[in-house]
């Protein structure tokens, strides 16, 4: 096999990698704007805010430390105890439904029936105020996230593809671990919202608020349920991202990464978000390695991605797999 | 009665006018506690303020005339950071330390304006280092060009003296200040017959999967980074997956903090960085720091930081503003300062090796000394090395200078193109 032909397969799997976590962050924007049409600007920061919380925890830190040896004066940072990842992963659930439940009692319960820009600009504070909150809780620096997950490039991989190709291609295995969990994650959203009442409920809310209201479904519990889910799928993203990086306050930019597949994919299309996800992935990753580094200079891969998103809204304003909504008046 | 009264005010209005000397020695602090860059610039200002509160507290400030450091948050960002420069500087602000090179480009017309130093430490503009240019701008001890120059030497010296055939690649940074070593670089690689091979990662870089496939592809000899902020971690990181030989693989002093290392953990071992100060706690400073600081409980954060790659650096600015005050009081007979007393300080700033021992800082950082043409130092760079289960850097060569033969050129053409656009006459 010619050479560069092997450079291009490696580079298109890394890019399939890339797109399902790019996707993984796309899913949490998703699940909110379907079920209550807010567009969640603080989605990249519940990721952080996840990490932040589930790091802190794993490290017995002591939350708002800083601010309590200022008030009284003391010097407490931690417990002295580690908490055993799956447990921390658990405790952090249970924050990030607590956030869940105060964002819908303290801020959009009193905005119902607003305007969508209006609810979008709650989500602006919202993210600022989680940055700051996480801040102050947890502090600045930068943690490790170590819950176990492999990483380096996958040996068997290498091997296989050396013998076939004679190149062997690096594959990350937090890559392939975060593939594995995003497609179980994406089958466990499917399933919950087609055989769980909640899940039913969940679908007529997005469907009809008002008819779903009037058949007995309780808003507010289904948009605690929504923001939870979306909690949930940030602490997935915040665990992936954080792992490569270190958790610190630029996780929150992963965001970026994920407005291009939203605009590809469609806001409302859990499969969507996975589908844009996958193609603006192998899509950036193949436009640098073919013209991009070669003719371009480099780091074409932030601008292309939404060149890519533009030339579909272009041809398909709602997505690949969003709804078209067509008002008739 | 009435024309006394106007004597008086008017009187007054020229004493206010003429910039008296200030009370106190006001040195504000631009730093950057908040956002997405706060992990890095905790440290450097706390470092910042510790020392000159020991001067305070253990001397009774510079030369007899207390500190007052006013500390200013910019998020790192170059708006919220020419906010606090116009916010402070009628305090009777010194200098300033802008601790970016956003806020550095942003500074220089309006400090050389208004007769305020600015001293931009191993950031901002390199070509600032030709004082006869830019009279109120100082970048000593090293600059961007030196750092790129050292690494070459660097590499040079572990080579056996010749980088010819050699690979090189440089992953930056895709912004102003990534840039800045490429065309330094680019010189040497034509002076040393290596290829040079450029990787621009874009902001904030938590996604370097195509570059690193492409070092990987390419097998350069030796990586050189110039990263900041989450670039630096996930770049380590991937360097660390694809197996690339982490010695060598090395880093500007903006990528070589303990914060850029530890994620990565032990893989992170034997990278290297550049740095123009030295690295740990071992000096006897710290412990005057410990004894009237700390423990008094004036330190400006946890006291947690102390040693670290960044605190030593903050500390380092904070050393080498106080000495140039005290150079300025020396020159000037006086204790009180105006800014352009303290620029006539920093302008005839020399250190020593003796005069560093005596801070209680031996062998912190290199000698050096500054004039009117030579607002940047000698140029003198050290390479330090990374040891994770130590978890802490240690200097692998002593303070080495820069090619000076491919500097000066550079930086007077850049400097002369400054004068042009902006109507300056070059003089000492």
């Amino acid at each position: 096999m010619p050479e560069q032909l092997a450079f291009a397969l490696e580079v298109t799997a890394n890019g399939l990698m890339a797109g399902v976590l790019y996707a993984l962050v796309a899913l949490g924007f998703v699940l909110i704007y379907k079920a209550s049409g807010i567009f969640n600007y603080a989605q990249g920061v519940m990721a952080l805010f996840a990490a932040l919380t589930l790091a802190g925890i794993m490290d017995g830190q002591v939350p708002f430390s800083h601010l309590i040896n200022a008030v009284f004066g003391t010097d407490v940072h931690h417990f002295g105890w580690n908490v055993p990842a799956f447990l921390a992963i658990l405790l952090t659930m249970v924050v990030m439904i607590a956030l869940a439940y105060a964002v819908q009692r303290l801020v959009f319960r009193h905005l119902v029936g607003q305007e969508p820009i209006i609810l979008f600009m709650a989500t602006i504070g919202l993210a600022y105020f989680l940055e700051g909150v996480g801040d102050l809780m947890w502090g600045s620096d930068i943690k490790s996230m170590d819950v176990g997950l492999p990483q380096g490039i996958n040996m068997w991989i290498d091997e296989t593809t050396f013998e076939a190709l004679g190149y062997g291609f690096f594959i990350d295995n937090l890559d392939i671990v975060a593939s594995i969990i995003a497609a179980l994650l994406v089958i466990g959203l499917v399933m919950f919202a087609q055989y769980t009442k909640q899940g039913r409920a969940m679908r007529a809310v997005a469907d009809d608020h008002q008819a779903a209201l009037s058949v007995g479904v309780s808003l507010n519990f289904i948009w605690i349920l929504v923001w939870s889910l979306a909690g949930f799928v940030a602490l997935v993203a915040g665990i992936m991202w954080g792992t490569k990086s270190g958790v610190q306050f630029s996780l929150s930019l992963i965001a970026l990464k994920a407005l291009p597949v939203l605009m590809l994919g469609g806001f409302t299309s859990i499969p969507g978000a996975i589908v844009g996800g996958l193609i603006i992935g192998v899509g950036e990753k193949l436009f640098e390695f073919l013209i991009g580094a070669p003719f371009l200079g480099g780091a074409t891969e932030n601008w292309f991605a939404y060149m890519l998103a533009l030339i579909f809204l272009v041809f398909r304003p709602q997505g690949l797999f969003g709804e078209k909504i067509i008002e008739r008046v | 009665m009435n024309m006394k009264l106007k004597l008086t005010t008017v009187a007054l209005g020229v004493t206010l006018a003429a910039g008296p000397a200030m009370a106190e020695l006001v040195f504000p602090s631009l730093s950057y506690r908040t956002g997405p860059y706060a992990a890095n610039g905790i440290p450097f200002a706390d470092g910042y303020a510790d020392y000159f509160t020991l001067l305070n507290e253990r001397d009774g400030g510079i030369g007899g005339e207390p500190i007052r450091m006013i500390e200013c948050e910019t998020g790192y960002n170059t708006e919220k950071g020419v906010e606090c420069y116009e916010s402070t500087k009628g305090e009777g602000a010194l200098v300033y330390q802008p601790l970016s090179t956003g806020i550095t480009y942003q500074l220089i017309p309006k400090a050389t304006a208004d007769g305020i130093p600015v001293h931009s430490m191993g950031y901002g503009r390199t070509s600032a280092k030709d004082g006869s240019v830019f009279k109120n701008i100082f970048n000593y001890p090293a600059n961007y060009w030196d750092g790129a120059s050292v690494a070459v030497k660097h590499l040079l010296d572990v080579n056996g003296g010749s980088l010819e055939g050699k690979k090189i690649a440089l992953v930056y940074h895709n912004s102003a200040y990534g840039k800045e070593p490429i065309r330094t670089l680019e010189e040497l690689s034509k002076k040393h017959g290596f290829e040079l091979s450029l990787l621009p990662v874009d902001h904030p870089g938590q996604e370097q999967k195509s570059q690193w496939l492409q070092i990987r592809r390419e097998k350069p000899d030796n990586v050189i980074m110039y990263g900041w902020g989450v670039m630096n971690q996930v770049a380590i990181q991937e360097a660390a997956n694809i197996r690339y030989p982490m010695d060598q693989f090395m880093g500007i002093w903006w990528s070589g903090s303990e914060n850029d290392v530890r994620p990565a953990g032990e893989k992170a071992n034997g990278y290297k960085a550049l740095t123009f100060h030295n690295v740990g706690d071992d000096f006897p400073v710290f412990a005057d720091i410990q004894k009237f600081v700390v423990d008094a409980g004036k330190a400006a954060g946890a006291g947690d930081q102390i040693g670290t790659a960044l605190y030593n650096r903050g500390l380092y600015a904070a050393m080498l503003a106080a000495e140039a005050a005290k150079t300025a009081q020396g020159i000037h007979n006086t204790k009180a300062l105006t800014p352009a007393q303290m620029r006539d300080g920093m302008e005839a700033l020399e250190i020593t090796e003796a005069k560093m021992a005596g801070l209680g800082l031996p062998n912190f950082g290199p000698e050096f000394t500054v004039s009117c043409e030579n607002h940047g130092g000698n140029g003198l760079v050290a390479v330090s090395q990374w040891d994770a289960a130590a978890d802490s850097w240690s200097l692998i060569t002593g303070y080495e200078q820069s090619d000076q033969d491919v500097l000066t050129p550079l930086i007077a053409e850049d400097a002369a193109a400054f004068a042009a656009e902006s109507g300056i006459t070059p003089g000492c």
